[in-house]
């Protein structure tokens, strides 16, 4: 589904990304660990079609199509979904009237007809539960307000409504205490499927005792470094990234 | 992030899709202001002589006025000598009796701006007194109205066949000498409209006028007469838009609303004057006096404004609350982009006990546009147990453009309320982002903020005009982001 070749990516000048490989098939859930700064996030905004970060050398192919050369909403409409880190506010917009206007600009590309406010409260409804997410927040506006908690329970839930093929989630568990963290888990969890494929990145190996993971894959100094099966996460957790840093340059 | 303001800048750069001229024949007035010229213009309109002297006093005052320099806007020395005072279109006929005999050219240009005549008498409902410069082009259904006994007619020909009720409530809200634009318009005003809704009256339709400017170098002077008599209803739009030029047009127009005993007026604008060019070339400057007097108990005057046109904007319009129980109410939606400066806002003025008002501004402001809310909430001595509450937010786009607030506040009794809230916040490329990556296109994701932002004023629009003013908050915006 997704093949990132060779990628180099600069930010304002500055190497941040330094060929970067990648396959991810469908039904599969990808880590991405790594220490801060290491390129984690550039990853993901560089996946989501993010202006100011510049390709320099390499590919990447998501359904055959060449995904560098399209516009972040369309490449929302061919099903890449980001989580993000850190979700902003749009007062005065509220979330499900906000949602239905991406859903239907989503429905309009695939061709579908849109969906009416009826149909789309069913839907909203039924994809709110997935993350216990109350009712009242679904109307509010769009993460106006909202506690940490809440704006990463709100982009579970809009993942959910959006039913990407590609989600990429950009430390979903950062500001999370344990209890959200399960119920975010179990939101994402649900979503798995063999059509589907996810790219959790993290900091912490904590989220990925909730998400299991198929692959793991360390990400140093915008180089992935390691790769591996749930066990390296576990064996990043006890030793820390300075010795995988201090194995690969000695 | 180098280039992320780029995208926006394209969708605020969008043209006016209302520039364009139309060649009639025209009736000048040589340019200039002088007792002679405001001879000639109520010679013209074959005018009382009680009328021509109320024009003459209003000179006179104005020649001694000094124009406002308060306002937070900049712009060129106006040269009163240089513009032409009255301009009308020649017509084979004295004036056309129907839209059958509207010259088809004029019939045209209300095409190209999306109003036209015919599908708004058949599908809206809507009775449209069509002002093209400075005369009366069409009214239509009139008919229907006079059968309630609503009177809905240019001013000129209410001058004519009205003359009692517009002596008696002609400057009655707004006086002569008010302000130097006020002065100015009381000495020239060429035309306008004239409504009279008769006790008990709910006025069985929307009543809607489209002003629109034609003539090079002729200022607009419009002057509007509202008056609701005890227990009566009715709903106005007024709907503006100028062809694109060069050189800046003035305009300077009065609105008078009077409220009788539990009437109820509401008066909507939706204001699409051209801007200027993205540079600032051009521009209708607007300098309007709106103000409305509750004389009633119980009466209750609704202003609601979207205006995203002018290169200037002066203009609050107010209500005076002097009947008991009277309620004032104030919803704007005003946009600068480019170089538009906006300075407008309210006053409410209490008089009488139990008076309520109600303003809500949202100014949103872009490209290198600015915008100020001016408001003023004065509640005098008798007025006891006044309300008052105030919103006033503003939008930023970009980082180019300003938004202020300045609201006056004058209390002078114990008993009375007032709560002022207000916000300001900024629409960012990591807002468009998030939008864009949810699958909205760029265009639609600003529109989306804004008409999240500008929501609670456009509810208060009538329904029909609600989605147009909405699309043009949209298509102003093209261009502006940061």
């Amino acid at each position: 589904m997704l093949k990132i070749e060779d990628l180099h990516v600069e930010v304002d000048g500055k190497p941040i990304l330094k060929g970067i490989n990648l396959e991810i098939n469908a039904g599969e859930v990808h880590a991405i660990m790594g220490p801060n700064g290491s390129g984690k996030s550039t990853l993901a905004y560089v996946l989501a079609g993010r202006e100011g970060y510049e390709v320099t050398r390499g590919s990447i192919i998501y359904k055959g199509l060449d995904l560098l050369e399209m516009a972040p909403e369309i490449r929302a409409a061919e099903g890449i979904f980001l989580g993000f880190q850190y979700p902003v506010a749009i007062p005065g917009v509220s979330n499900i009237y906000f949602l239905k206007a991406a859903l239907n600009a989503i429905r309009k590309h695939r061709g579908q007809d849109p969906l009416d406010a009826i149909d789309f409260m069913k839907l909203s409804k039924e994809k709110a539960a997935i993350v216990e997410l109350p009712d009242e927040l679904t109307k509010r506006a769009v993460n106006d307000g909202f506690s940490g908690g809440e704006k990463k329970r709100n982009e579970i839930y809009q993942m959910a409504l959006l039913e990407p093929a590609l989600a990429v989630l950009d430390e979903t568990d950062s500001g999370l205490d344990i209890d959200a963290l399960q119920v975010v888990a179990k939101g994402v969890n649900a979503l798995r499927g063999p059509e589907r494929a996810m790219l959790v990145i993290t900091h912490y190996q904590r989220l990925l005792d909730y998400i299991v993971p198929d692959v793991v894959h360390v990400l140093i100094d915008g180089r992935i470094v390691r790769t591996g099966d749930k066990n390296l996460a576990k064996q990043l957790e006890k030793d820390g990234y300075s010795e995988v840093r201090n194995a690969i340059s000695p | 992030m180098s280039t992320a303001t780029e995208p926006i800048d394209e969708i605020l750069k969008k043209t006016y899709d209302a520039g364009f001229i139309t060649d009639i024949e025209q009736e000048y007035a040589p340019p200039g202001l002088s007792e002679e010229i405001v001879r000639f213009i109520s010679k013209k309109k074959q005018e009382p002589q009680w009328l021509l002297d109320w024009r003459l006093k209003a000179y006179r005052r104005w020649l001694e006025m000094k124009e406002p320099t308060w306002a937070k806007v900049s712009y060129p020395p106006i040269d009163y000598q240089e513009i032409c005072y009255y301009a009308a279109p020649k017509s084979k006929d004295d004036a056309p009796k129907s839209l059958d005999e509207v010259d088809p050219e004029l019939l045209a240009t209300y095409e190209k701006l999306g109003i036209p005549l015919h599908e708004r008498e058949v599908l809206a409902g809507v009775a449209v007194d069509a002002v093209f410069d400075s005369v009366s082009v069409a009214t239509t259904f009139r008919d229907k109205l006079a059968e309630v006994g609503v009177i809905f007619m240019s001013f000129s020909e209410a001058v004519q066949k009205h003359p009692e009720l517009i002596r008696q409530y002609l400057g009655s809200v707004v006086p002569v000498s008010d302000n130097f634009y006020a002065a100015l318009n009381s000495a020239v005003f060429s035309d306008g409209s004239f409504v009279y809704i008769p006790k008990g009256v709910r006025c069985p339709m929307e009543l809607s006028t489209y002003f629109r400017i034609n003539a090079a170098n002729t200022g607009q002077f419009e002057r509007t007469l509202i008056i609701a008599e005890e227990g009566s209803y009715v709903s106005y739009l007024e709907g503006c838009t100028a062809p694109m030029r060069d050189e800046n047009q003035l305009h300077a127009a009065i609105v008078e609303l009077v409220a009788h005993k539990d009437a109820t007026i509401k008066y909507s604008t939706v204001q699409n004057w051209y801007p200027g060019d993205e540079n600032g070339k051009g521009g209708i400057f607007n300098f309007v006096t709106k103000r409305g007097l509750c004389a009633g108990e119980r009466s209750k005057i609704s202003w609601t404004q979207v205006e995203t046109g002018s290169a200037i904007t002066w203009k609050y319009p107010s209500c005076i609350l002097k009947g008991d129980h009277s309620i004032g109410e104030f919803y704007s939606v005003a946009l600068s982009n480019h170089r538009q400066q906006a300075d407008t806002g309210t006053k409410m003025i209490h008089l009488g006990k139990n008076t309520k008002s109600t303003i809500i501004s949202k100014g949103i402001s872009a490209g290198h546009g600015q915008q100020t809310y001016r408001g003023g909430v004065k509640i005098m001595r008798g007025a006891e147990n006044a309300r008052n509450y105030t919103q006033c937010d503003s939008l930023l786009i970009g980082d180019k453009c300003g938004a202020h607030t300045v609201p006056y506040v004058d209390v002078r009794n114990g008993s009375s309320k007032l709560e002022h809230e207000a916000t300001t916040s900024r629409i960012g490329d990591d807002q468009l982002f998030y939008c864009r990556q949810r699958g909205l296109a760029e265009e639609d994701a600003v529109s989306l903020i804004v008409n999240g932002f500008a929501k609670e004023v456009l509810k208060e629009l009538p329904m029909e005009f609600a989605v147009e003013a909405q699309k043009l908050l949209g298509v102003s915006l093209e261009g502006a982001v940061g």
